[in-house]
């Protein structure tokens, strides 16, 4: 299967198994990229792991990516599936707002979740419900925001002698 | 002969009076073990529940040395990235460059020439065999064995100098370009490839006899530490230490990248995922690696070791002083003002110890919009506790020096 039928494929299975969960899908590069709605996120996964032609086994990275612009959908957890036998390899996304920051986990079907998971809590603060153990990772228990998040800067606002005005944004 | 009057009681058992009651309830003693234990060989805290001397339960703190690269990414163009990527996985830099550097040429459809390719393959490799180099030596560190590891290292010193001569740098490369290479091979290059080619077999052969079929390093290693393929797979084991598990997955070989399909190279792969089958899977794999080198060098194409990507590919310097395009070029680049398009790619290497993977997202400014790094020792950290549970110490000391979990890729 080349990669224009495998993005038609699951295209038409994910449009009758998850039914108005399906959003969208395209080719970005070399992956195609599906987007499913937040709620059928588990369903979606489930399926893909488990059909036996598919066979998406290994998640080989997950993130999340910030759109302060994107109202309503601010944002965005891609998880990206690997099935190392056959060589597909695709991109499932989610949109959410940044008053529902809660999405389902994954450690129930992918194990390696687990810190990815804990990863996107710590910089982005999104919620992962039913994680087994949802706390930060790589920053200091103390900290009180979320630092990935657009709104922050990469330096201490307080600082005078950094000026960015003409470098960087 | 008379007898004695006294007869000795040699099988009267003795037992002692209690002085200390037995707790009602079974007591376990905490270690904590780091972050600064010269034996985890980086910056590594595991609070650890011992029953005696079989641990129980192992906790890892991770983030030590966490130093923003994904924040600080999203405010640096695009060729001032490949220095955070030095500082990833710090034993085998330049394939953390190349990755990137491939990255970027995939969002901006850069066609790179055969001769670079293969050049780049010559660094990545020896990289890699500086990598195993480490690893392999540390395994035998801890387990007794000092000899291989000093010795070892003056190969590793060497590749170094390679990489000295090429860019510049040793441990934090920056080498290559977004494009290419910086420069071609210099006749000095060359001759440190072909006197690194000629001795270090034999020392590697040398050091296979010293350790492999070692009776106290076999004792120590085997049936240490194993995981299965289906653990390594649930946890998201990639690189050598999937490959011990048995799963022949090798980015190099699933989705080529810089003419690695022309190359003709085996995967070794392990059965029982123990200390013993990483170490040997990254020992055949330093085999192949020089294998690899060899036929880059023999099949070397001619043409440029750089692509035609003026917009990323610093100008000739004369060309700069003398040629009005090429200094408007150089300008735009040094002040990180280059045209990128929209869009999102991901790119993916076989590093020194996994996929290492770079999820870049462009929304067509001057710096990326996000750029996420899959470092592999980061995903397949976590199953550490599970391996270790059950075993004793001084196994988890040595199941993760055998990993290959390097501080510097963990934290980011």
């Amino acid at each position: 299967m080349d990669q224009q039928q495998l993005l038609t494929t699951i295209q038409d299975q994910l449009k009758s198994k998850v039914g108005e969960g399906f959003v969208s899908a395209e080719q970005a590069f070399d992956f195609p990229v599906f987007t499913v709605k937040k709620d059928h996120l588990i369903e979606t996964l489930r399926f893909l792991k488990e059909d036996p032609e598919l066979n998406f086994h290994f998640l080989t990275t997950l993130c999340t990516i910030h759109f302060p612009e994107n109202k309503g959908q601010e944002f965005c957890v891609m998880y990206q599936l690997h099935n190392m036998m056959k060589n597909y390899r695709i991109r499932v996304k989610v949109f959410m707002a940044t008053n529902d920051a809660h999405v389902p986990t994954a450690t129930t079907l992918y194990p390696t979740a687990n810190w990815m998971e804990r990863q996107e809590y710590d910089f982005f603060g999104i919620i992962f419900t039913g994680h087994p153990n949802l706390k930060r990772i790589l920053n200091m228990d103390e900290m009180n925001y979320f630092p990935m998040r657009k709104e922050y800067a990469v330096e201490d606002g307080s600082r005078e002698d950094k000026d960015d005005t003409m470098f960087g944004r | 002969m008379s007898k004695s009057k006294h007869k000795i009681p040699t099988t009267e058992v003795v037992t002692a009076e209690k002085s200390i009651d037995k707790p009602a309830e079974k007591e376990y003693s905490t270690l904590n073990l780091g972050p600064t234990h010269p034996a985890t060989h980086g910056i590594f805290q595991n609070i650890l529940k011992m029953d005696g001397e079989i641990i129980m339960e192992a906790e890892p703190t991770v983030g030590y040395i966490h130093r923003a690269f994904e924040k600080i990414a999203e405010h640096k163009p695009y060729n001032q990235i490949t220095p955070l990527t030095d500082r990833l996985n710090y034993c085998s830099s330049p394939i953390n460059n190349m990755g990137w550097h491939m990255t970027v040429e995939k969002l901006i459809g850069a066609t790179i020439p055969k001769r670079a390719e293969y050049l780049r393959v010559i660094i990545m490799e020896l990289a890699r065999i500086s990598d195993h180099i480490v690893c392999n030596t540390v395994i035998a560190v801890d387990t007794g064995a000092m000899t291989g590891f000093l010795y070892m290292f003056q190969w590793r010193e060497l590749i170094y100098e390679i990489f000295e001569s090429i860019c510049g740098a040793r441990l934090t490369t920056n080498i290559g370009r977004i494009g290419g290479l910086e420069r071609d091979f210099s006749p000095v290059t060359w001759a440190k490839i072909d006197k690194f080619l000629t001795e270090f077999p034999t020392a590697l052969k040398e050091f296979d006899n010293l350790v492999t079929r070692n009776r106290i390093f076999m004792d120590r290693t085997v049936k240490c530490g194993p995981v299965s393929a289906e653990m390594a797979l649930s946890y998201g084991f990639t690189g050598p230490n999937l490959r011990a598990a048995g799963v022949d997955y090798d980015v190099r070989i699933a989705n080529p990248y810089s003419s690695y399909q022309d190359f003709d190279f085996k995967i070794p792969v392990g059965t029982g995922g123990d200390v013993f089958d990483r170490y040997m899977v990254r020992h055949e794999e330093m085999w192949e690696s020089l294998s690899i080198i060899r036929q880059a060098i023999k099949n070397l194409p001619d043409g440029a070791f750089h692509g035609e990507v003026p917009s990323f590919y610093l100008p000739p310097k004369e060309d700069v002083y003398n040629n009005m395009e090429a200094l408007i070029y150089h300008f735009k680049i040094v002040m990180g003002e280059m045209d990128v398009p929209k869009g999102e790619v991901y790119h993916s290497v076989e590093g020194g110890n996994g996929e290492l993977g770079f999820y870049l997202v462009s929304d067509g400014g001057r710096t990326p919009y996000r750029l996420h790094f899959r470092r592999p020792c980061f995903i397949y950290y976590q199953a550490y506790p599970e391996i270790i549970k059950g075993g004793m110490l001084s196994d988890a000391i040595l199941t993760m020096s055998s990993m290959n979990v390097i501080a510097g890729e963990l934290d980011a």
